[in-house]
């Protein structure tokens, strides 16, 4: 037995249960193995993409339910636990299979410890720069919202920590929710000359303008780079419209095609498109629009390990997804000769906090951040003896507390909070601060709302989100999870046309009835000039009175028609 | 667009493609479309009865005919489309959102050989195919995208 196998089986122990006390030990194999990254080629990538703001390190467990369908059903992303494994030959028990799936995740979490935070990112991204002369950092967006710091300084910390960082080249979504001049003024300010924000499918409403620059040619080691910005296509239907009035967004293959043969016309020999469309949508996308060496891709959260080559009339793209909360650094080598990619190596690097040092310089800078707001964001609310995590196609502890809360503080019989896939992991004994409540609902629309919905109205509420999620032809999803429901149980075929998916809707076990009127209760209205408290008010008010947190009750739709499919534990 | 110009559109009350093409002369101008309007055809509440005024019964599908218009709705209120018809003698364009309480949205003529194409934007109350109906040397043809209106939020 070698040293590296030693220290693997002693990482399989202390999944196992087993403590290890050792941090250095588990230090030794991993830094010695992960993050070896022999150079390749001459062009190389890095991105990572939808850290939510996570400047610290944090919990984030994968997703157990993941579930694709009609022509996505079984294939990457859409594949957890064991399944993803199998595919990719992740060993269980190593700190891979800990890193992309949720298996024995309490056990693994405190054996590997956090993932991310930009300082240990940082040092990650100076380590894999140093064989990688002329490299590039792209940040697929996402990236300004998610923490109570961002949320307060309106994405200023982040906006900076990304100047640290090294970022050349950005797009956004989440960044569009502190409104169009916000997002002009740091565009033009504090990133002029520093960092490129791109979106080619951002344009005004009144003449169709760009917004913003739609790519950029880089050179990098002599090879003319472009790379393309497709900002969320749907941002202004997911999130409020009248934050963004004047621009209009969009899928925009045409538009894409034409700027793909414009880069390469102007001599780029490398054209990547840096996205936030969700993965699904990528990997349609690759097959329509020829000349992209590679999609960059997130928003759906997906860590996946390896890309997958989409044919096309050009040739071949590759389509990557790079997770979520500053867990992931992806590197992307291609060996570029006589003007064209004549090779590619791909590594999607789990960022362990403990594996890797933070770097002194991001770390001042992120604990400067935080000094004026300290002792708000420490504040302990209550104590949690569950997990609690957001990430599933349906439901998540952390958002059924949300739930909980919602009903028990508004009286209402049933509650709906949005299908969100940001927000960190708390393990079981851990404090819930006031800083873990905001990692679940800083945005800037934050604001509670009662209604009375008749039961057809919540029917029409259901099957409108899950169509999002569940329409066969990935262009016309959004690419959130389910609206999150308490209190109301309900049967959900995904495979099932609009208007078919829902049925069986129950409260206290009896049917609803499509004229009765209900009490429900939600947060997060993209409508304009809604009033009401914020999220994060009601669920520290429900929490100081609960003062521990236990035997949180999952509900989760009994499913229709996915029995054997691989996105689902 | 330079801002100059941006100005100076807003300032004149921007025009649309309609209108330009109307001022023109490619289009009939509104007086002569009063008279000929087809009352039965834009109040007709089922698809059957307004396709049957504009004699878009049993079109031929064509993919000559481009219909340009969003996956997902960013305002039902004001949805973008874009019609082409490369349909040599392309003489009318229906424009037809099937699910609308009236389905029948807007027809166009073509005189003087000018080109099938109308940019224009319509008002959707929920998800529907988009359908143009286009007349070319006595013929009808069509083609549809769908168009999804969704009630937002929930995303990301």
């Amino acid at each position: 037995m070698n040293r590296r196998e030693f220290l693997q089986l002693l990482a399989v122990a202390a999944a196992g249960g087993l403590a290890l006390d050792s941090k250095s030990a588990l230090a030794a194999a991993d830094t010695g193995s992960l993050y070896d990254l022999p150079a390749f080629g001459n062009v190389s990538l890095l991105h990572f993409t939808d850290s939510h703001a996570q400047l610290l390190p944090i919990y984030f467990r994968e997703p157990s339910v993941n579930l694709g369908v009609a022509s996505m059903a079984g294939k990457p992303p859409h594949l957890v636990g064991e399944h993803l494994l199998k595919h990719y030959g992740i060993r269980p028990g190593t700190s891979e299979a800990h890193a992309f799936t949720y298996l024995d995740f309490e056990a693994a979490a405190k054996t590997y410890g956090k993932v991310g935070g930009f300082a240990h990112l940082s040092t990650l991204v100076k380590r894999v720069r140093a064989s990688r002369p002329g490299s590039l950092l792209l940040d697929g967006g996402d990236t300004w919202q998610g923490s109570a710091t961002a949320l307060w300084t309106k994405g200023q910390d982040m906006v900076d920590a990304c100047k640290l960082l090294g970022v050349d080249v950005m797009t956004g979504h989440w960044e569009f929710t502190y409104g169009a001049e916000r997002v002009k003024e740091i565009v033009d300010k504090d990133l002029k000359g520093k960092m490129d924000f791109v979106a080619h499918n951002v344009k005004t409403n009144d003449f169709g303008d760009q917004v913003f620059d739609p790519y950029v040619i880089r050179p990098i080691n002599g090879v003319p780079v472009a790379i393309i910005g497709q900002a969320f296509p749907y941002t202004p239907i997911a999130n409020p419209r009248y934050m963004i009035p004047d621009w209009s967004f969009g899928i925009q293959d045409e538009h894409l095609q034409q700027m793909v043969n414009e880069a390469r016309g102007k001599g780029a020999q490398v054209v990547v498109l840096l996205s936030h469309n969700g993965m699904d949508v990528d990997l349609k996308m690759a097959s329509r629009v020829s000349g992209i060496d590679a999609i960059l891709g997130g928003h759906t959260h997906d860590g996946v390990p390896a890309p997958v080559a989409v044919k096309n009339a050009g040739g071949q793209t590759l389509v990557t997804n790079a997770g979520s909360n500053g867990k992931f650094l992806g590197v992307l080598d291609f060996d570029v000769k006589n003007g064209k990619v004549a090779g590619w190596k791909y590594k999607l690097l789990p960022v362990f906090s403990n594996l890797l040092p933070a770097d002194p310089a991001m770390d001042a800078l992120i604990k400067q951040v935080r000094a004026p707001y300290e002792s708000k964001l420490n504040e302990v609310l209550a104590v949690s003896d569950d997990l609690l995590y957001r990430r599933g196609n349906f439901n998540g502890t952390w958002d059924q507390l949300i739930l909980d809360a919602l009903m028990e503080v508004k009286g209402a019989q049933l509650a709906f909070s949005p299908g969100f896939r940001w927000g960190t992991t708390i393990l079981p004994g851990e404090p819930i601060t006031m800083e873990k409540l905001m990692d679940q609902t800083a945005i800037t629309y934050p604001q509670t709302t009662v209604n009375d919905f008749t039961g057809q109205q919540i029917k029409d509420i259901l099957e409108d989100v899950c169509d999002n999620l569940f329409n066969p032809d990935p262009y016309y999803q959004q690419g959130g999870d389910m609206v999150r429901v308490g209190g109301l149980t309900y049967t959900c075929n995904p495979n099932a046309p609009m208007g078919k998916r829902i049925n069986d809707m129950r409260l206290n076990g009896k049917p609803v009835s499509a004229s009765k009127k209900y009490k429900e209760a939600g947060w997060a209205p993209v409508g304009e000039g809604v009033t009401g408290e914020p999220i994060w008010e009601v669920v520290a008010q429900y929490l100081k009175a609960k003062k521990t947190i236990k035997g949180v009750k999952l509900n989760t739709p009994k499913l229709v028609g996915m029995a054997g499919n691989p996105g689902i534990a | 667009m330079n801002q100059f110009r941006r100005t100076f559109l807003k300032g004149a009350g921007a025009a649309g493609t309609v209108a330009v093409a109307v001022a023109a002369g490619l289009l009939k101008p509104t007086q002569v479309l009063a008279a000929e309007w087809n009352k039965a055809g834009f109040t007709a509440t089922k698809l059957d009865e307004a396709l049957k005024t504009i004699g878009g019964a049993g079109a031929a599908e064509s993919k000559d005919i481009l219909v340009k218009a969003p996956d997902i709705a960013e305002n039902g209120a004001v949805v973008p489309v874009e019609i082409e018809s490369k349909i040599p003698g392309t003489t009318s364009i229906a424009l037809i959102i099937e699910t609308n309480l009236n389905p029948l949205c807007s027809t166009y003529d073509f005189s003087n050989g000018a080109l099938g194409y109308v940019s224009t934007r319509v008002k959707m109350a929920k998800s529907s195919k988009v359908r143009a109906i286009v007349k070319a040397g006595g013929k009808t043809y069509t083609a549809a995208k769908e168009v999804k209106v969704t009630i937002g939020g929930c995303g990301g």
